[in-house]
């Protein structure tokens, strides 16, 4: 099948068979590996991004799924400069992150927990993540960048 | 300059990692790829009669299915017990379910997956050992007939403990289970392999490029240098990477065969049947104790389940046996353990390795005897510690204990905790039916870090307990350090770089810190042990001094000066006495390349150092637990979790509190939430992360952590490790505190994990006048 959508800002084109994940057709097709697979079901949520701004597992979105959709990865996220977003510099000031498998994923996660609730309390922030497993951090790293960016920019910042 | 070393410096590895640029194994396309699937035994236990490949061979886009019968050439995996090797690909028998017994090469993932599907093996079935009961009981099915029994080591009991029981006024006994875990790192193992006419060259997810490199060469015959092992980024390991699996040669072979670089990588419910599991051990312990407290004797029996195959399991419960008193003086301590087959995925080094499960057999014992005397808990810590000034201390089997100071982090920890306060409210939540019960746990533990040195190491089947590093300084005055650790999240790029800054008095963002190829880093061991710090950290100290000596050398040739009358402050070299007159490191770095300039000095800055460790360390640490457990539905919550590490000197508190915060959370997994189970028939029935219960941010309590140091004598930094501590400190602190809660009911014992169904089992058995 021909598929046609919107990643990271450019429009991409492809055949696709229909059993094609939507993460396999990033990272393989299009090549953005940033996206990890940790699971095949649906429970670690280290392939999150985004599909027409709400944070999905793309392990468990065909990728035909996305035909016409707006897909925005953890490439898309930084400015063109390549400059951090505001909370993967806060992931790094909070050491949120260690072998750094989960973290692209957890990041996409975060951006959609604040874009939803952009004045989270630490049980909700918890609560959000509930989908997004790590296995190096204890979470606390995580917990407290997101809130730490939820207080400086209001969670407005996308 | 201020110190770098203590410094909580932010971590060079993040951007790369926080941005998708990770270069995780799976993330490698070379030109011609292909991807390997193996069809993995779906019987716990069986013959295989035959294998049925043509339907899956005929597949467009398959490019070969094989069988052990196809690839003479492959190696088995090597084993601690000879005879009892474990074949890399199954060949007359399986032996867990996820083995594999046949490996099909297709252009994509998906075509491997189909012409798995279409492999038909054809399984006589054998009667499933799923678990240690089986496997010891009379006339028990054998995993090796020919070995004769499912006992693949032991270690009989070195002397009688019970003369010193029988004398001792009271005495009890504990039967502890510490329940199989899957380390689960976040990324699957994995490995890509291209084997060219010159060169096998091997990706891996793992812990140690050059151990990898050493085995295979070893196992395929091909010499040192027609072998490179890259670890790129690595997605985690805890223990687990560092074990062997057939994907290294498979792979490997195949690629040979086909002239093809060939990918393997594990799907998760591929990766919590293959990798490694660990502890899995039943402890059969005594005690014997005073009215006031006092441990007199201690007998413990490990049983060790190793899985299928005898491998790294054998190794754990030594570990055990020599942690087994813990930081206590208990003057007669006997042990003993063995090792035993079962038809389940084999057991390995999984985040502490055989000490957390000493730690949490001693722990319980001291809350046992707490219990038993009326003591308060603190107080029979307290009684049975050993001094500060006991070090070194050598145990009951001989291990060294390098240095000490429980009662400093048990002191730190009690001012955090207001324990009188936490007790009162204690009383008070009992006598309320509407709220939760609460209970207090504590654990003062120790471990082992910095594993060497190389005696040890060598009887574990390593080349050694060393660690290597080596400082270039570069043209432009900046450092690239090669280290033989291989880091997989700990931070070493930074830390390193943090002990180089001091050695060469140079700033943090003039170091880079390479690892993980064999074809750029001198020959190393790897990360596993709470060892890169402690170890590798003092070889790139030593490293570091050696290049400075140099630079010092090529700046007294430039200002004309006797070398030990230079020194070297802020990154600038000047004669004693006049630091106005001195030269840059910049300066210093580049005449160092310039032979017209040096006179009779050799030209170029690069030295290596391997730093053999004479010391084990010994991390130590107080942690306490408060847990609220609803009386309704045996759920418990954890309300605080606050715990003083001692690793010795902390070299980047940031880290340091990221490796504990980490260690912790997998420590409460095991107390709360995880466990790899099997079915009678030995099939495994977790083998998802919908099944096998990780937890997330919604389970984990905010920590409370800090630091006291009491430096080793091990190496010049002082430092320990503590990448272990975490894991091996919580367990007990978690049980030690729901026990404590159901404490008045009666409930002496549970077992691990504390799942609302076990605790509102022993609530309800208490409150029926029986024992849980």
């Amino acid at each position: 099948m021909r598929i046609e959508l919107t990643v990271n800002g450019r429009h991409e084109a492809a055949e696709v068979e229909p059993r094609l994940l939507l993460v396999h057709l990033l990272r393989e097709r299009l090549g953005l590996t940033g996206t990890n697979v940790g699971c095949d079901s649906t429970s670690c949520g280290a392939c999150t991004v985004l599909l027409d701004g709400q944070s999905v597992k793309s392990c468990t979105v065909l990728a035909v799924q996305a035909d016409g959709a707006e897909v925005t990865t953890i490439e898309g996220l930084s400015g063109a400069g390549g400059g951090l977003h505001p909370l993967q510099a806060a992931f790094q000031r909070h050491h949120a992150l260690q072998c750094g498998y989960c973290t692209p994923g957890m990041v996409m996660a975060a951006v959609s927990l604040l874009a939803e609730h952009p004045h989270p309390t630490e049980e909700e922030v918890r609560r959000g993540l509930e989908g997004n497993l790590c296995r190096c951090t204890g979470y606390q790293g995580i917990v407290d960048a997101i809130l730490e960016v939820a207080r400086t920019t209001g969670g407005a910042e996308r | 300059m201020t110190s770098m070393v203590g410094a909580a410096v932010i971590r060079k590895e993040d951007p790369n990692l926080l941005t998708g640029r990770g270069t995780y194994v799976d993330n490698l396309r070379l030109p011609g790829m292909l991807h390997m699937a193996f069809v993995r035994s779906a019987e716990a236990h069986a013959r295989i009669r035959g294998i049925e490949v043509g339907a899956a061979a005929a597949l467009p886009r398959v490019h070969g299915v094989f069988t052990a019968r196809d690839l003479p050439e492959l190696p088995p995996i090597p084993t601690v017990v000879p005879g009892l090797e474990r074949p890399s690909l199954a060949r007359d028998r399986v032996r867990f379910v996820g083995e594999p017994v046949a490996v099909v090469v297709a252009e994509d993932r998906y075509v491997a997956a189909d012409a798995v599907a279409r492999v038909t093996v054809d399984y006589e079935p054998l009667p499933p050992v799923p678990d240690l009961e089986t496997a010891l009981a009379e006339g028990a099915p054998l995993l090796f007939p020919e070995h004769g029994s499912n006992v693949y080591a032991e270690i009989p009991p070195a002397g009688d403990a019970e003369a010193a029981l029988a004398a001792a006024p009271r005495r009890a006994r504990l039967r502890l289970v510490n329940q199989r875990c899957a380390p689960a790192p976040m990324e699957p193992f994995g490995v890509v392999a291209d084997w060219g006419p010159k060169t096998l060259t091997v990706w891996a997810s793992c812990q140690s490029a050059h151990f990898v490199r050493g085995q295979l060469s070893k196992l395929l015959a091909v010499p040192y240098g027609g072998i490179r092992v890259i670890a790129p980024d690595v997605g985690g390991g805890f223990g687990a990477k560092q074990s062997w699996y057939p994907e290294y040669v498979v792979a490997a072979v195949l690629s040979r065969r086909l002239g093809r670089p060939i990918k393997a990588t594990e799907t998760r419910s591929e990766n919590l049947v293959a990798m490694t599991h660990g502890r899995a051990q039943v402890q059969e312990v005594e005690v014997g104790f005073d009215d006031s407290g006092r441990i007199l004797a201690l007998r413990v029996m490990v049983t060790q389940d190793a899985g299928a195959y005898p491998g790294d399991a054998v190794g754990l419960p030594m570990l055990t046996m020599i942690m087994s008193a813990g930081c206590y003086r208990i003057p007669t301590v006997v042990t003993g353990c063995r090792a035993v087959g079962t038809t389940t995925t084999p057991v390995g080094a999984y985040r502490g390795a055989g000490r957390p499960e000493a730690a949490y057999l001693i722990e319980r014992v001291i809350d046992l005897v707490s219990d038993e005397t009326g003591v308060d808990p603190i107080e029979v810590r307290r009684r049975n510690f050993l001094p500060a000034d006991a070090f070194p201390h050598t145990t009951h089997l001989g291990f060294v204990y390098d240095s000490g100071d429980y009662g400093k982090a048990l002191r730190r920890l009690l001012e955090m905790i207001d324990y009188e306060g936490l007790r009162r409210e204690q009383a008070a939540r009992r006598e309320d039916p509407t709220r939760p019960l609460m209970g207090i746990g504590f654990s003062t533990f120790v471990e082992m870090g910095g594993v060497g040195p190389s005696a040890m190491m060598e009887g574990l089947g390593m080349l050694g307990g060393w660690e290597s590093a080596r400082a270039r300084v570069n043209p432009d005055g900046t450092v690239t350090l090669a280290v033989g650790t291989s880091p997989h999240g700990q931070g070493h790029e930074t830390a390193f770089a943090q002990i180089a800054a001091d050695a060469l008095s140079l700033p943090l963002d003039r170091i880079e810190v390479v690892h993980g190829d064999t074809e750029v880093v001198q020959e190393g061991i790897g990360t596993f042990g709470s060892r890169s710090i402690a170890v590798g950290g003092e070889a790139v100290r030593r490293a570091s001094l050696r290049a400075r000596e140099k630079a010092t050398r090529v700046a007294a040739h430039l200002l004309e000066a006797a070398p030990e009358d230079v020194e070297l402050e802020d990154g600038r070299f000047f004669v004693r006495g006049s630091p106005d007159r001195g030269i840059g490191w910049e300066e210093v770095a580049n005449k160092a390349y310039r032979p017209t300039q040096l006179g009779d000095l050799e030209p170029g800055i690069e030295v290596a150092a391997f730093y053999e460790p004479g010391l084990t360390t010994c991390p130590s640490g107080a942690h306490c637990c408060v847990v609220g457990v609803d009386r309704e539905t045996g759920r418990v919550t954890i309300e605080r979790y606050v715990g003083v590490d001692d690793c010795g000197t902390v070299i980047n508190p940031l880290t340091a509190r990221g490796q504990v915060m980490g260690g912790v959370a997998q420590g409460i997994a095991q107390a709360l939430y995880e466990e790899v189970s099997y079915g009678e028939s030995g099939q495994p029935l977790t083998s998802t992360l919908a099944e096998y219960l990780v937890p997330s941010a919604a389970e984990m309590p905010r920590f409370e952590l800090e630091h006291v140091e009491t430096p080793t004598p091990a190496n010049s930094l002082g430092a320990k490790g503590l990448g272990e501590s975490g894991a091996t400190a919580a367990p007990q602190a978690v049980v030690n505190a729901v026990i404590d809660a159901l404490s008045h009911l009666g409930v002496r014992e549970l077992q691990m994990p504390l799942t609302p169904e076990r605790v509102w089992r022993a609530i309800q058995a208490a409150a029926n006048g029986g024992v849980a």
